[in-house]
C-alpha cells in the first residue's frame, strides 16, 4: 500500500473509532439522529457520484433506491426474520440491479433519457409500493424490533454506528473507483463516449459497473431505516428530498474527487438539521435546490474546484494540487 | 490478392439509414502495409463506410473480415483490440486530460490490458509522442491545442493502441499546406513501420503523393478503384466531383 | 364488472384527456423535441402558468384569457431562461450535460418549493361558467371544462404546427434543429432563433397551466407527475414532430382513462412514466421520429 492509502485508511479508522466511542459515551439521542441523517447522505452523495460525477449519468430518482432498499429490508423480516446484516445485503443487490436494469434500457440513448428513466423508476416504484398490502401500501407498516444487539443500549446508537460503516465502505469504494483503471475509463466516457470507445474502452460495461454499485450503495443505507424508526412509509422512504440532496451534495462539494460529496453531504446536511429546527423545513427544501443552481452555474467544479482553484493561485503556475 | 496478404476484407457491405441507402454492395481489399486512398463528395457514404469498418456502426449487410476475422458484429471496443484504430474528421480530445494522458486511455485499455493495467504507460506515451513532435505538450491540457495539434494528438492516440490498421478520416481537412505536409510524413513514417493506412482525403494532392491504391466512393458505391494517376483520369470520378 | 359502455365512457374521456396532455407536452416538443434543451423544469413552468391563471383568477379573469394574458409575460421569461442557459451552458460546448440537466432540475424544484411558499400545499381552483356543468353527447355526460380544454389544446397543436411550416421563423426554427451550421451560412443568427422558439414554447406553457387549472385542481407538486406524461408524449411522438405529439397524447390519455376505469386512480401517475419505459427500449425513436 503506497502512502496515500495508508493515510485515507488510518483516517477512516480513526472515524470509526470515533463513531465508536460516541456511541458509548454521548447522551444526547438528538446528535445521533442528525449524524445518522449526515451519515445517510454521505452514502447517497458518494454513490450519487460514482455514476453522476465520474460517468456523467444523472441520477433523478436516488430516493427509488433508498426506498426500495427500506423495503427489502421490511420484506425480509416479514418473511424470514432476517438480521440487519442480512437485511443490507439483500437491499444492496436489489438496488444493485435496479441500476443495471436502468442502465440496459436506456443506456445506448442520450443521458437525458436514463435521467428521466430514473424519474419513472421512482414513481413507479412507488405508486406499486402505494397499492400493495403486503408492505402496508400508502399508510405504511410497522414493525416488531428484537431487542437491540450487545453492546448497544439503543437502535439509534446501533445503526448510527452501522451507518458510520457504510459510509466508509461508499467512500472506500468511490475511491477505489476513482484512482483505477475504471475510474481512467469512466472519465473518458465522460469527455468524449465515442472517442473512449475507439480507444479500446468497454463503455457499457462500465457504466453498467457503475450503474450497479451507485445502486448497490444506495439501497444498502435505506435498509437500516426500517430498524430504525420500526415503521416504514412510502411518502417519507420514497421523499423527493433524498433525490435532490443526492444530487446537490455531490455538485456544491465537487463531482471530480471522492471527497466531494463527502464535503457537500455533511455540510448541506448539517446546513439543513440547522435550517428545519430554526426556520421551517420548506424552506430547508428551497435552500438546497438554491445552492444547487447557484453552484452549478457559477461553481461548477464545486467546493472541491475553487479549493483547487485557490491553491494553483498560490502556488504560482507549476504547482499541481 | 491472396488470403495471406489481406488485412481487411469488406465484402458487400450495406448500410440503410431508414429509406435511405448510404452504403451498397461495397467491396474492398486493403492489403498489409498497404497505403490506401478512399475519395468521395461529400455524402458519398466514405464516413459511413469508415463506421462501419471501426465498429461506430453496424453494417446491414455483407461481412467485414480483418486479418482472418469476421468482425461485423463486434463492438468497436473489441475492434480496436483487435488493431484496428481510426481518428476523428473532427478531433474528439478527452478534454479534461492533458495530452499524455489522452495517450494513456488506449495504452491502459489496449495495450496494457492483460497485463490488469499495471503496464507503464507513461514512458511508452511520451515515446509516441515524441514521434508527432507533440512532446513538449505532454503536460498540456488538450483542450488548450491549436487544431494542427489536435490532428496530431488524434494520430497519436490511435498510435497508442498499437494499431496493424489505422485510418485517418480527414485528418488534414482545414490546414495549411506547411501543416498538412507535417501530417503527411507522420502518416508515411507510420506506414514504414509496418502499419496499413486508410486515409480519407479531400485534399487530392495528399491523395496521390500518398496512395499506392484509390477507391472513389460516390452515392454509396464504389465508381472506380485502381492508382492515383489512373482514378483522376477516370471519367465516373470527373462526373462525381464536377458534377459533369 | 366490466360493461362496453364503461369503455366507450373511458375512451372518450381519454381522447379529451389525451388531447389536453398534446397541450401540456407541445411547449416541450419545441424546447427538447427541436431544441434539444433539456428542459426537465417544464411541466414546472406550466404549473407556475396555472397559479398564475389562479392569482388573476382572484381578480375575477376569466381562466382562458389569463392564460393568453400570460403568454407575454412567459414569452419573455423564456426568453431570459434560454439565453441564460446558452450563455452558462451551450456555449462552452458539449460537456453542458450534466450541469444542464442538474440546472433544469433545481430550477424545477425551486418553481415547486417557491409555489409551496407562496401558496401553500392545499390544492387551489378556479371558478368559470363552463367549469363544473357537463355536456350530453350521444348518451354521454362529458364534463364541459374537458370540451373546452380539449378545444384550446386541438387550435393550439394546429396553430403551432401552421406556424412551423409555414412562416419564415417556424421554418427557421425547424431548421435550426435539423442543421445548424447550414443555417449560420444562410446569415440567420441560430442563438436568436433558438431563444425565440424556446420563448414560444414557455408561452405556450403558460396557457397550457390554464387549462391544467381548467381540467382539475393544482397543487404545487403536480409538476412532478407531468414530467411523466410530457416526456412520455414527446418521447412517443419522436423528437420534433408536432402532429406526432397529438396522436401520442391521444394514446396516452386513453391508456391512462382505460387503466383509471380498471384499476382505479392510484395506478394512473404509473401509466405515462411505464408507457415510457416501454418506448425507450423499443423504439426510442418515437412513432413519427425525425
Amino acid at each position: 500500500m503506497n502512502e496515500r492509502s495508508w493515510t485515507f485508511w488510518v483516517g477512516a479508522a480513526a472515524v470509526l473509532g470515533l463513531a465508536l466511542l460516541a456511541a458509548f459515551t454521548v447522551k444526547n439521542e438528538y446528535f445521533f439522529f442528525a449524524a445518522y441523517v449526515v451519515l445517510q447522505f454521505v452514502v447517497l452523495a458518494t454513490a450519487w457520484n460514482i455514476l453522476g460525477g465520474y460517468a456523467g449519468y444523472v441520477n433523478f430518482g436516488t430516493s427509488a433506491f433508498f426506498g426500495v432498499g427500506a423495503y427489502i429490508a421490511v420484506m425480509m423480516i416479514k418473511a424470514v426474520n432476517a438480521p440487519l446484516g442480512l437485511q443490507i445485503l439483500a437491499a444492496a443487490a436489489v438496488g444493485g440491479v435496479m441500476g443495471v436494469s436502468c442502465g440496459l434500457l436506456t443506456l445506448r440513448l442520450r443521458g437525458i433519457f436514463f435521467s428521466i428513466a430514473t424519474v419513472a423508476v421512482a414513481i413507479i416504484l412507488e405508486t406499486v409500493i402505494n397499492n400493495w398490502r403486503f408492505v402496508g401500501g400508502a399508510t405504511g407498516v410497522q414493525i416488531l424490533r428484537p431487542p437491540v444487539m450487545e453492546p448497544f443500549d439503543s437502535y439509534t446508537k446501533m445503526i448510527f454506528v452501522v451507518a458510520a460503516l457504510l459510509a466508509i465502505l461508499a467512500v472506500a469504494t468511490a475511491r477505489y473507483i476513482q484512482t483505477s483503471w475504471i475510474g481512467r475509463g469512466l472519465r473518458a466516457i465522460r469527455d468524449n463516449e465515442e472517442a473512449a470507445e475507439c480507444a479500446g474502452v468497454p463503455t457499457l460495461k462500465l457504466k453498467l459497473l457503475a450503474c450497479a454499485v451507485s445502486g448497490a450503495l444506495m439501497g444498502a443505507i435505506g435498509a437500516p431505516l426500517a430498524m430504525y424508526q420500526s415503521f416504514v412509509e412510502p411518502a417519507s422512504a420514497f421523499n423527493l428530498n433524498y433525490s435532490v440532496s443526492a444530487l446537490a451534495m455531490p455538485i456544491i462539494g465537487g463531482t471530480s474527487h471522492w471527497i466531494g460529496p463527502v464535503i457537500g453531504a455533511v455540510l448541506l446536511g448539517s446546513v439543513q438539521q440547522i435550517v428545519t429546527v430554526t426556520i421551517t423545513s420548506e424552506l430547508n427544501v428551497m435552500v438546497v435546490g438554491v445552492l444547487l443552481v447557484v453552484f452549478v452555474v457559477g461553481a461548477p467544479d464545486g467546493i472541491v474546484g475553487l479549493f483547487n482553484k485557490y491553491w494553483k493561485r498560490r502556488r504560482g503556475a507549476g504547482g499541481k494540487p | 490478392m491472396s488470403t495471406d496478404e489481406s488485412l481487411l476484407r469488406v465484402q458487400n457491405v450495406s448500410k440503410n439509414f431508414g429509406g435511405f441507402a448510404a452504403l451498397t454492395q461495397v467491396n474492398i481489399n486493403v492489403a498489409r502495409g498497404e497505403r490506401f486512398g478512399l475519395i468521395g463528395p461529400n455524402g458519398s457514404g466514405k464516413t459511413t463506410l469508415i463506421n462501419c469498418i471501426s465498429g461506430a456502426l453496424r453494417n446491414d449487410g455483407g461481412n467485414i473480415v480483418f486479418a482472418g476475422e469476421e468482425i461485423s458484429g463486434l463492438p468497436a471496443y473489441q475492434r480496436t483490440r483487435r488493431g484496428i484504430a481510426r481518428s476523428f474528421q473532427i478531433p474528439r480530445p478527452f478534454k479534461s486530460m492533458t495530452v499524455l494522458e489522452n495517450l494513456v486511455v488506449p495504452l491502459e485499455f489496449v495495450a496494457h490490458r492483460g497485463t490488469l493495467h499495471k503496464g507503464d504507460t507513461r514512458a511508452e506515451a511520451m515515446h509516441i509522442l515524441e514521434g508527432m513532435g507533440l512532446a513538449d505538450k505532454a503536460d498540456t491540457s488538450s483542450s488548450q491545442l491549436s487544431q494542427v495539434e489536435l490532428r496530431k494528438m488524434e494520430l497519436a492516440r490511435a498510435m497508442a493502441a498499437r494499431p496493424q490498421l489505422l485510418i485517418s478520416d480527414e485528418a488534414m481537412a482545414g490546414l495549411s499546406g506547411n501543416e498538412v505536409t507535417e501530417v503527411l510524413d507522420i502518416l508515411f513514417k507510420l506506414n514504414a513501420t509496418g502499419i496499413t493506412i486508410i486515409m480519407i482525403e479531400h485534399i487530392m494532392q495528399a491523395v496521390m503523393r500518398f496512395s499506392q491504391r484509390v477507391i472513389c466512393l460516390d452515392a454509396g458505391e464504389i465508381i472506380c478503384e485502381g492508382t492515383p494517376e489512373s482514378i483522376v483520369q477516370d471519367p465516373n470520378v470527373q462526373k462525381a466531383y464536377l458534377g459533369v | 364488472m366490466f360493461s362496453f359502455d364503461l369503455l366507450v365512457d373511458a375512451v372518450v374521456f381519454g381522447l379529451l384527456l389525451g388531447c389536453f396532455y398534446t397541450a401540456v407536452s407541445i411547449g416541450l416538443s419545441v424546447s427538447f423535441g427541436l431544441l434539444d434543451v433539456p428542459h426537465i423544469a417544464h411541466p414546472a413552468f406550466v404549473v407556475l402558468g396555472a397559479y398564475g391563471t389562479y392569482l388573476l383568477g382572484t381578480w375575477g379573469l376569466d381562466p382562458i384569457l389569463s392564460g393568453l394574458a400570460l403568454m407575454p409575460l412567459f414569452f419573455l421569461f423564456g426568453i431570459l431562461v434560454y439565453r441564460f442557459y446558452y450563455e452558462t451552458f451551450e456555449k462552452r460546448g458539449g460537456e453542458a450535460g450534466v450541469r444542464g440537466l442538474a440546472f433544469f432540475f433545481g430550477v424545477a424544484f425551486i418553481v415547486e418549493v417557491g409555489l409551496i411558499l407562496a401558496f401553500g400545499v392545499d390544492q387551489r381552483m378556479v371558478e368559470a361558467n363552463y367549469i363544473g356543468k357537463s355536456v350530453t353527447i350521444a348518451d354521454m355526460r362529458i364534463p364541459l371544462r374537458l370540451v373546452v380544454a380539449f378545444a384550446m389544446a386541438i387550435i393550439l397543436t394546429v396553430l403551432l404546427t401552421l406556424y412551423l411550416s409555414k412562416t419564415f421563423t417556424g421554418r427557421a426554427i425547424k431548421a435550426v434543429a435539423q442543421d445548424e451550421p447550414a443555417l449560420r451560412l444562410m446569415g440567420a443568427n441560430p442563438v436568436r432563433i433558438k431563444q425565440w422558439a424556446f420563448g414560444i414554447a414557455t408561452a405556450v406553457a403558460a396557457l397550457a397551466g390554464a387549462l391544467l387549472i381548467i381540467v382539475g385542481p393544482v397543487e404545487p407538486g403536480m409538476g412532478r407527475l407531468y414530467i411523466g406524461r410530457t416526456f412520455c408524449v414527446v418521447v412517443l411522438a419522436g423528437l420534433g414532430s408536432m402532429s406526432g405529439t397529438l396522436a401520442a397524447g391521444i394514446i396516452l390519455g386513453v391508456s391512462e382513462s382505460i387503466v383509471l376505469t380498471l384499476f382505479g386512480a392510484s395506478w394512473a401517475p404509473a401509466v405515462s412514466f411505464g408507457l415510457l419505459l416501454v418506448m425507450l427500449g423499443l423504439r426510442p425513436q418515437g412513432l413519427f421520429g425525425r
